[in-house]
């Protein structure tokens, strides 16, 4: 099959990529796929987004609203102790008025029909595993994952082989540690001269509580407990109408406490009483997981290479101090569809002009932000403060380190007090959680989460880190059991939400996360 | 011989399905929504009839609001040679499903009507039986075997006792359950393919089928909250907890 363009994701940017090539030449043949079971099933935000780049992709988008869209109304930012909350100045960056609450899931299950309209093929249920190359060494499309594969990797008796989707330009909008990009990366060394790309783990549920606790359109930001100082996360509660709220969690990958348990600071959030007098005796609708990129300007890779090119979380053009991606991926899509549509399909140039658009210029100013916080919450404030003061024009640019690397080992962090809440809020554990994000595999598949050497998990992390990966995995799928043939790592590849951190945090590099069969993976409602 | 096969448009089966919060009904906002599994069984025995000579066209056919295309779509991708849809936006009774079927069957002359035993939403599972009582047809309902030889098809039924082998005349209605057959993946290009098939658009208007009275939903409740299990230590507390509870 060959098409003009071929897009990875049919996410944010992803999707206005393709409405805006459309938009631009109505006889570009534009195909995107998507690995969820259907667009928007894989995406979790906030969110909070500025709506000025949906206003310039589809003006009138304001009289037919996507679901889950309210106006933001009050803002406010608070330090918590473990029971105590202060309210602290509202920094620049976190002023929302005129920006809205959505649920981006809603958002892109919204923007796919208004994509076909004009012309776009968006295909969910297909996974691109591979990415094809032709004999020059450009990138020339991407191949589906076979389908019907046994776990011991033998056809089944539906076994249907996954096609080629040739294009003259691919697209890669996978999403934060995009699985493609992240070979693509190394393939064309697109990293070369930038500081390692950051990441965090954000954990999210929207729960339907009892009448009069909303407000609709109030946002909350927290810093402060449950995480120590010297671990960067924060929280957020974002009110919705019909009695809907949002609550979530991040947690910045760079933590070094190897026994850190993100999915326990997230439910000890929870547990504030501020934050718990909102939830109790309310349900759980929906939750998830996802990793967020948060390395910003000087960890973006080149965004281009021969034959393709990147848009969006996968290179990473996150606003961090904004807390807020949504806008910059969807404006990334837009250059470069206008790229692309001007220089027939030919993405050479489309870096540079990313980097000098807005969303490079807003990208390099807050550039010094979180990195600040490496030397702990206090440091990272003031940091946040003279960065914020100076418009980011002090003459330096802050190192960023991979997150992998950034573990201490047993023993050698200073264990923080954590002094945990007892919890009686739902879920219990990570099980009853992942059965909110409705995840889908096929049990009898191969495993998509490969580990080049279990013999380290027995040995080598057990005693240096502890077996990180049973903890930071928000979905329990890495757990170490004791059976007859003795310890050993077991993969619950069935439970995997596909947020990607074990890729991003394994102290060893060796968890790599490949797409499992097209249409697995979890089926977010309204994230 | 033609199959005509209906399928219903229902909540995804993964979907944790919610009570709105005035019991009205289930929560379809923002919900994935795809093919009643049961028909999706049925289109695949179609195919597979059609694979075996047995028959030459298939028609997939859905009562259900515009977006029930989709559903059309699937079956169109899966094989399907074209399509019906009979558009309504009001919630549809099994009597009015079966009317309309019945009307399409004596205007299609399918040699096979196809469907789900049952569709997994509401669980009636009486479509089938009542489109078969009007077309003035043999019904084999819970098919997991189906074997068609000229002018009959020999039936194996899913029964409480076991399997029961009947055999009917043709046209008739079989409904089909979970064992009959695995439904195949859908291929890209075959989505592709999909996109130039035909969908007719009517509505039960259109076709002058009287839809049955709606019945009234007093109210929608999750089932009660399980309550949490005991560890017992030995078989004899296991006894007397038994015991205790008027169990044994």
């Amino acid at each position: 099959m060959e098409y003009d363009a071929v897009i990875v994701g049919a996410g944010p940017a992803g999707l206005a990529t393709a409405i805006r090539l459309k938009q631009l030449n109505s006889d570009t043949e534009v195909c995107v796929i998507e690995k969820a079971s259907e667009v928007g099933a894989q995406i979790l935000a906030g969110a909070v987004i500025e709506p000025e780049p949906l206003d310039e992709l589809l003006p009138g988008w304001r009289d037919n609203p996507p679901n889950m869209c309210v106006p933001a109304g009050k803002d406010e930012f608070l330090f918590l102790g473990k029971s105590g909350a202060t309210r602290m100045p509202l920094p620049p960056q976190m002023h929302n008025r005129g920006n809205f609450i959505v649920s981006l899931g809603a958002v892109c299950k919204w923007l796919a029909p208004q994509a076909e309209e004009l012309g776009v093929e968006i295909y969910p249920g297909f996974a691109a595993a591979d990415t094809l190359f032709d004999d020059d060494g450009n990138v020339a499309g991407v191949r589906i994952g076979d389908m019907g594969v046994a776990r011991d990797g033998s056809e089944k008796s539906g076994y249907t082989p996954g096609v080629d989707i040739r294009a003259k330009v691919t697209v890669f909008a996978e999403g934060c540690r995009g699985s493609l990009t992240k070979q693509l990366i190394r393939r064309y060394e697109l990293d070369e001269g930038k500081s390692p790309q950051t990441y965090g783990i954000g954990f999210k549920e929207l729960w339907q509580v009892p009448d009069g606790r909303t407000e609709t359109g109030r946002i909350t930001h927290t810093i402060g407990w449950p995480v120590d100082r010297r671990t960067y996360g924060g929280g957020f509660v974002y009110h919705y109408d019909d009695n809907r709220v949002a609550v979530g969690y991040v947690v910045g990958l760079d933590y070094e406490d190897p026994n850190l348990f993100p999915f326990e600071l997230f439910q000890q959030f929870k547990h504030h009483p501020q934050i718990k007098r909102l939830l109790e005796g309310g349900k759980i609708l929906s939750s998830g997981a996802r990793a967020i990129v948060e390395g910003g300007w000087q960890a973006m890779p080149t965004m281009e290479m021969p034959g393709a090119l990147m848009v969006g979380d996968c290179g990473g053009t996150l606003n961090v101090p904004k807390i807020k991606g949504t806008h910059t991926a969807m404006r990334s899509g837009m250059i470069a569809a206008e790229h692309l549509a001007g220089d027939e399909l030919s993405p050479r140039g489309y870096d540079a002009k990313l980097r000098a658009s807005a969303v490079g210029r807003e990208l390099y100013q807050v550039r010094n932000i979180r990195p600040g916080f490496h030397k702990g919450l206090w440091r990272g404030l003031i940091n946040a403060a003279v960065e914020t003061v100076t418009g980011g024009r002090l003459p330096r640019t802050l190192e960023t380190r991979a997150d992998w690397s950034s573990l201490q080992k047993v023993g050698e962090y200073p264990a923080p007090e954590r002094d945990f809440y007892q919890r009686d809020l739902p879920p219990k554990d990570r099980l009853q959680s992942v059965y909110f994000a409705a995840t889908e595999h096929d049990e009898d598949q191969p495993v998509h989460l490969k580990v080049a050497d279990t013999d380290i998990c027995v040995s080598r992390c057990r005693e240096e880190y502890n077996n990180p990966c049973t903890r930071f995995c928000p979905a329990n799928v890495y757990e170490m059991v004791e059976d007859e043939q003795g310890l050993r790592l077991q993969i619950n590849a069935a439970n995997c939400v596909h947020c990607k951190t074990c890729d991003i945090k394994d102290p060893y590099e060796i968890i790599t996360w490949v797409t499992p069969e097209g249409g697995s993976g979890p089926n977010y409602q309204n994230l | 011989m033609k199959a005509m096969v209906c399928v219903k448009r229902v909540v995804d089966y993964n979907v944790r399905i919610q009570v709105k919060p005035d019991e009205s009904g289930v929560v379809t906002e923002g919900v994935k929504m795809s093919m009643n599994p049961f028909d999706e069984i049925a289109v695949e025995e179609a195919l597979r009839l059609k694979e075996a000579g047995k028959i030459d066209e298939i028609i997939a056919v859905t009562i259900g609001p515009q977006q029930a295309q989709e559903q059309l779509r699937t079956a169109l991708a899966m094989g399907a040679d074209r399509a019906i849809l009979v558009q309504t936006d009001e919630a549809v009774q099994p009597l009015t499903a079966a009317r309309v079927f019945a009307e399409l069957a004596g205007k299609e002359e399918p040699g096979v009507v196809l469907m789900g035993k049952q569709a997994i939403d509401d669980d009636q599972g009486q479509t089938g039986q009542m489109t078969a009582a009007l077309w003035q047809r043999p019904q084999a309902t819970f098919a997991s075997k189906v074997e068609i030889e000229g002018e009959s098809a020999k039936v194996t039924r899913e029964i409480d006792a076991g399997l029961e082998t009947i055999e009917v005349d043709l046209p008739a209605v079989i409904t089909t359950d979970l064992r009959l057959n695995e439904p195949r993946y859908v291929k890209l290009p075959d989505i592709m393919k999909a996109k130039k098939k035909t969908i007719d658009n009517t509505t039960v208007e259109e076709l002058g089928v009287e839809a049955a009275k709606p019945l009234k939903v007093t109210r929608t409740a999750p089932p009660p909250a399980r309550q949490g299990g005991k560890k017992v230590e030995s078989v004899q507390e296991l006894v007397s907890e038994l015991k205790n509870k008027g169990l044994i």
